[in-house]
């Protein structure tokens, strides 16, 4: 096995060496050690294969991975990768009434469980060729993965050690989820998100609660989000989850003001104000609510905007952020067209998300030709506990904490 | 001066859209659109599969307004231009009062004078309002042929 060269702190999480965002081997090991490792990735919404026979296609790290509902009613994963040639099983994004899938190269034929069922030309053609007596079509079947759902989300895992899921998440993460996913959702919009970045430049941004108020000028100047308003954030207790939330505050705030800070320009103002305009559907008054679930899982509500990201790396410095925009069942036109209106604040134009999507690539333009120069994680000290202050690194410690496990280093 | 043909106006209507957007005059692109209208940006395959949300979604010419406003005074991104190619306007059906339309678009992107990218390609899917004295959109969906998205979508389409 290859091991990286780069240098890290003894202990604790409040440098990270930048090589890590741009080194083929950190690349590689996350791929095993990550992905392949002790950890639960997204899927899919459990809706959106609601039936017998439905499947989507989505990738865990790289790997490509069909999740399908069997006639039995559960669901079930495996690698989209022909056992065979390597070829992919399933071509499609997703699909209804399959009854199997079937490679198209040499139609080697799977069950909606991954089991290999059928071999063309087995038995030969008119007496000659074929599998050889001994070939077990059962010793032959892509790697299967763990499958469990937790309020509609569908999870998979390539280890059989990882804890069970509503374990992995634990009591607070679980609680703020069933917060958002308690009741039906359905499907509003799908769209991928290309990012110049290093997955882990995404994610970090997902659990930085310093910048939103800094570098997102539109949340400020509407007092959706700036520190001073009551809020929090929670870090699940090895580090890997967390959950950002906080309530409007009517109060103004002039902290900004004292520090001349960009964030702070008065007199913006919508001329039509109807896309903010939301209703009251959280009884808690928590008016923005990110989660995330390590490695690659956010849940977010905005006001009425509510979303999953799934953060997928597409090599060192690519990542897929696909978005899915969700809405409840019981929606009338008036709530489902209020959520249509808010989600401009968020995705590749979004009046909020567009600064997230390009300041990874800010960081990985910047960090060409570095050496041994680490990035400093120092706000609100060097825990990586839950804390009323959203001015502090505590969930981005945290998630170094967490990786710095998996990936042994 | 005799009155140009539907299909005239729709050349001369997207030739000074794209050209709108193009030179970076981008407080006038509110102007081409009704004061009560619908804009969406979306792909191909939610308009396929009937899913309503866009990444721009605007039911309203102040709203339109307000995107604008926001890119000149809130929105923090790199320095960028397009350059829009549309196609010929198909017709799908008019009366006297709107005209429904396709037109096909293909822009490159800029940015800081760098190089030039293929950015989206897809299909103005269009109702122009015939009443006014020049056309105005009722509605743009500006439906993109892929589903993945640049990571930065700022000027609109």
């Amino acid at each position: 096995m290859q091991t990286s060269t780069i240098q890290w702190i003894p202990q604790g999480e409040t440098r990270v060496p930048l090589a890590v965002y741009r080194d083929d081997q950190v690349y590689a090991d996350e791929q095993r050690n990550i992905y392949r490792g002790d950890t639960w990735n997204y899927l899919c919404l459990e809706n959106e294969i609601p039936e017998s026979g439905d499947y989507r296609t989505t990738f865990v790290g790289e790997t490509p991975v069909v999740v399908a509902r069997d006639a039995d009613g559960e669901i079930y994963a495996f690698e989209n990768r022909c056992t065979h040639r390597g070829a992919l099983i399933c071509l499609e994004k997703s699909g209804k009434d399959a009854k199997d899938f079937q490679c198209v190269y040499h139609a080697w034929t799977y069950s909606l469980k991954g089991d290999l069922k059928g071999v063309a030309f087995e038995g030969g053609v008119n007496g000659a060729g074929g599998m050889p007596e001994g070939f077990c079509k059962d010793h032959h079947h892509p790697t299967k993965l763990r499958v469990a759902i937790f309020c509609g989300l569908v999870f998979g895992s390539f280890s059989d050690d990882v804890d069970p899921l509503e374990e992995y998440l634990g009591d607070e993460i679980c609680a703020r989820i069933e917060r958002v996913l308690g009741r039906p959702v359905e499907v509003i919009g799908r769209f991928t998100q290309a990012l110049p970045n290093n997955w882990k430049l995404y994610y970090e941004n997902v659990k930085d609660t310093y910048h939103a108020s800094l570098l997102h000028l539109f949340f400020t100047t509407f007092r959706l989000n700036r520190l001073s308003q009551e809020g929090g954030v929670i870090v699940s207790e090895t580090g890997a989850h967390h959950v950002s939330y906080s309530k409007v505050d009517e109060d103004g705030f002039d902290g900004y003001k004292d520090q001349g800070l960009r964030s702070d320009q008065s007199g913006y103002q919508l001329k039509d104000p109807s896309l903010l305009q939301g209703f009251k559907e959280f009884d808690d008054g928590i008016t923005l609510q990110i989660l995330s679930v390590f490695p690659g899982f956010v849940l977010q509500q905005i006001q009425n905007c509510l979303a999953i990201r799934q953060v997928l790396p597409r090599g060192i410095d690519k990542t897929d952020l696909n978005w899915t925009y969700i809405g409840y069942v019981s929606d009338t036109p008036a709530q489902r067209e209020v959520r249509l209106k808010q989600a401009n604040l968020i995705g590749a134009a979004g009046f909020v998300s567009m600064e997230d999507g390009a300041v990874g690539g800010f960081v990985q333009r910047g960090i060409a030709g570095t050496r041994a120069e680490q990035a400093v994680l120092e706000m609100g000290g060097d825990s990586t506990v839950s804390s009323s202050s959203r001015a502090t690194e505590a969930a981005v410690r945290g998630f170094w904490k967490q990786y710095r496990v998996l990936m042994g280093v | 001066m005799e009155k140009l043909s539907l299909r005239d106006q729709l050349l001369d209507f997207n030739a000074s859209y794209t050209r709108c957007i193009d030179s970076d005059n981008l407080e006038s692109w509110p102007g081409f659109f009704a004061d009560v209208c619908h804009y969406r940006v979306t792909s191909a395959e939610n308009d396929r599969t009937g899913l309503a949300a866009g990444l721009m979604y605007a039911t309203s010419r102040a709203m339109l307004e307000d995107r604008i406003s926001a890119l000149r005074h809130a929105n923090v991104y790199e320095r960028q231009t397009y350059r829009h190619m549309v196609g010929l306007p198909h017709v799908v059906r008019s009366d006297a009062n709107e005209a429904e339309c396709e037109t096909p678009f293909l822009v490159v992107r800029i940015v800081q004078g760098d190089e030039t990218f293929l950015y989206a390609t897809g299909l103005y899917k269009d109702v122009f309002d015939l009443n006014g004295e020049k056309l105005q959109l009722k509605r743009r969906v500006v439906v993109c042929d892929s589903s993945r998205f640049d990571t930065l979508l700022a000027v609109p389409l």
